[in-house]
């Protein structure tokens, strides 16, 4: 059987429905809403695994799945060195969304990562703590600014509504997907200008370690999927 | 994986430097993450293991031995002192599955202030005679060289306090240096808000912990730098000259005392490297053949702000230093509140050590 991971709530699993029925292959949820099981016609030989988005990546490296359907920005915060345990088959058009950096609009001294830096170091010695990001990217954040040289920042954890952690006052500034924009606004937030930490969409990824059983079955699939 | 000869090659190690008069100390596995987060910054979460109870909150698997050996010395030491360890550090390592996430140093602290060439010079003797029999090349630096350089640039202390924060970071320090020579241009909104009458009159509430203040006194850093002239050219292309030497000891004190004909700041750590430099002589170490690069250490870690080294072995580029060190007295400046203990060290890697020996 080839074990194929679909996002189990949503836009995108509804998106996700369409695309592969695009190709011919009806994907149905069975039984109740609230019932994670699926079922797969059109194509014989492929069972449906509906699992939340944020854990495709880490079944698609464990290889429990051989084919899985999630954003580019959880495989590369999930996994590193994702190339070697993850192949990105066909991006899927949908659930386009960029990880930005956003802070307060009223810091118009603020505009780009060069100014970050300097309000990190300044932001330190006036409060005696480091400035804080929320944001639930925590790797590719890290990485992304260990690049650009910028220190003395701090990063909490925010696993969801991050845009309201600076209101709040458990950060004072965010890193988050976003695809209109329209949530940072209303939150008073700015997008920093040196453009997005990544550009994330729903991609097809298969497995580098699953065990293939039915090799001919899985080219054939893939043909269709590629096609 | 540690290895049992990598072990006892620890324990011999340690012995060795007790027998040169170093005390045993062993640090605990677990350290305060709050430390470490604080001096390392964000960055430390990439190379160091973060765990946590409810109780004491964050804690990291010791990614060294520097900083727990600094605090056991501040808290009950006098100086003179010298102190040996062997034990595990870990490591994350998620670029790179070859390289070990766990594997033993022993090493050799040295807390002296009254002659920083000595120790200097005895820390690099002690850890080059642990490593003879292996044939690898020794590479020097010395950090404080660059800081002299950086504190003696005739611009704002603003720059040069900036440029100092980033001397760890190449490419940040690279493109501030830029920026204060007028290298890249203004971004036209820049000049639109430093212009504007009211530049905090923005359409816009002031949320966070950050305040109006803190804005207003940056804006005003800005006006100042923008006010200010450039740095000079001539300096630029100094402070290049002197991050381009790549040469043996002897050449590179010869170039460096050319620069100091035009950069005279940087005159008393010149002299510095040239009274160590003598002082490994006089411990018979092969100066003529030791390489001086001026960019050694700025990347690895923070905090070795003078002399620095690292032993390589040349036919293996796949392996990471067998043993390398410096002087870290920012460090202690940092842990002692400002107090002054200067101290210098080296770690070696006992299991890349048996490594190289099994093949000869």
């Amino acid at each position: 059987m080839i074990k194929l991971g679909v996002p189990s709530k949503g836009r995108l699993m509804e998106k996700t429905f369409e695309w592969f029925q695009a190709r011919g292959i009806t994907l149905t949820r069975s039984g109740s809403e609230r019932e994670y099981a699926g079922e797969v016609a059109g194509v014989s030989g492929v069972s449906l695994v509906l699992l939340s988005a944020g854990e495709v990546p880490r079944e698609l490296a464990a290889g429990r799945l051989h084919l899985g359907v999630t954003g580019t920005d959880l495989i590369l915060e999930k996994l590193p060195l994702y190339e070697q345990q993850v192949v990105p088959i066909q991006e899927m058009g949908f659930g386009e969304a960029d990880l930005i950096m956003a802070v307060p609009k009223a810091w118009v001294d603020v505009d780009n990562l060069d100014d970050l830096d300097a309000v990190t170091a300044a932001f330190r010695a006036h409060h005696g703590f480091r400035l804080r990001i929320a944001t639930k990217y925590h790797r590719l954040v890290r990485e992304y600014l260990r690049d650009a040289g910028v220190a003395d920042y701090a990063i909490v954890d925010s696993q969801g509504a991050t845009e309201g952690a600076v209101a709040n006052e458990t950060a004072e500034m965010i890193a988050d997907i976003t695809s209109t924009g329209e949530t940072l606004r209303a939150n008073h937030l700015k997008v920093l200008g040196d453009g997005p930490i990544l550009r994330s969409q729903a991609t097809l990824w298969r497995s580098r370690t699953a065990e293939i059983e039915d090799r001919t079955a899985m080219r054939e699939l893939l043909a269709r999927l590629e096609a | 994986m540690i290895t049992s000869e990598a072990r006892d090659k620890a324990s011999q190690l340690r012995a060795r430097f007790e027998g040169l008069g170093a005390a045993v100390v062993s640090p605990p596995l677990l350290q305060s993450a709050e430390l470490l987060l604080d001096l390392y910054g964000e960055d430390i979460r990439a190379r160091a293991y973060v765990t946590s109870d409810a109780l004491r909150g964050e804690q990291m698997l010791r990614p060294d031995f520097t900083v727990p050996v600094v605090q056991m010395h501040m808290a009950t030491g006098a100086t003179p002192a010298r102190y040996t360890y062997a034990g595990e550090v870990f490591r994350r390592q998620e670029d790179d599955p070859d390289r070990a996430n766990e594997y033993l140093q022993v090493g050799y602290e040295l807390f002296e202030n009254t002659d920083p060439a000595a120790a200097d010079s005895e820390v690099f003797a002690v850890m080059s005679e642990c490593v003879a029999h292996l044939g690898l090349r020794a590479a020097t630096g010395d950090i404080g060289i660059l800081t002299a350089a950086v504190q003696g640039l005739d611009t704002t202390e603003a720059r040069r306090a900036a440029l100092m924060r980033h001397i760890w970071r190449p490419r940040r320090f690279r493109a501030l240096l830029d920026r204060y020579a007028g290298r890249v241009p203004t971004p036209p909104a820049r000049a639109t808000l430093l212009a504007a009458e009211d530049p905090l009159a923005e359409d816009a509430p002031m949320i966070g912990l950050r305040r109006p203040s803190e804005i207003a006194a940056r804006l005003d850093v800005l006006r100042a730098d923008a006010a200010a002239p450039p740095i000079s050219a001539t300096e630029v292309d100094l402070i290049e000259a002197l991050l381009d030497i790549k040469e043996t000891l002897p050449f590179a004190t010869t170039r460096l005392r050319d620069l100091v004909v035009d950069m005279p700041s940087i005159a008393s750590a010149v002299e510095g490297l040239a009274r160590r430099t003598d002082a490994m002589d006089a411990r018979g170490l092969e100066v003529d053949m030791l390489s001086y690069e001026a960019s050694f250490g700025r990347t690895s870690m923070e905090y070795y702000d003078g002399f620095v080294f690292g032993f390589y072995a040349p036919d293996r580029a796949d392996l990471p230093a067998v043993a390398s060190g410096g002087r870290y007295d920012a460090l202690t400046r940092r842990l002692g509140r400002g107090a002054k203990i200067p101290a210098v060290g080296g770690v070696l890697r006992p299991g890349l050590m048996v490594e190289l020996e099994a093949r000869t």
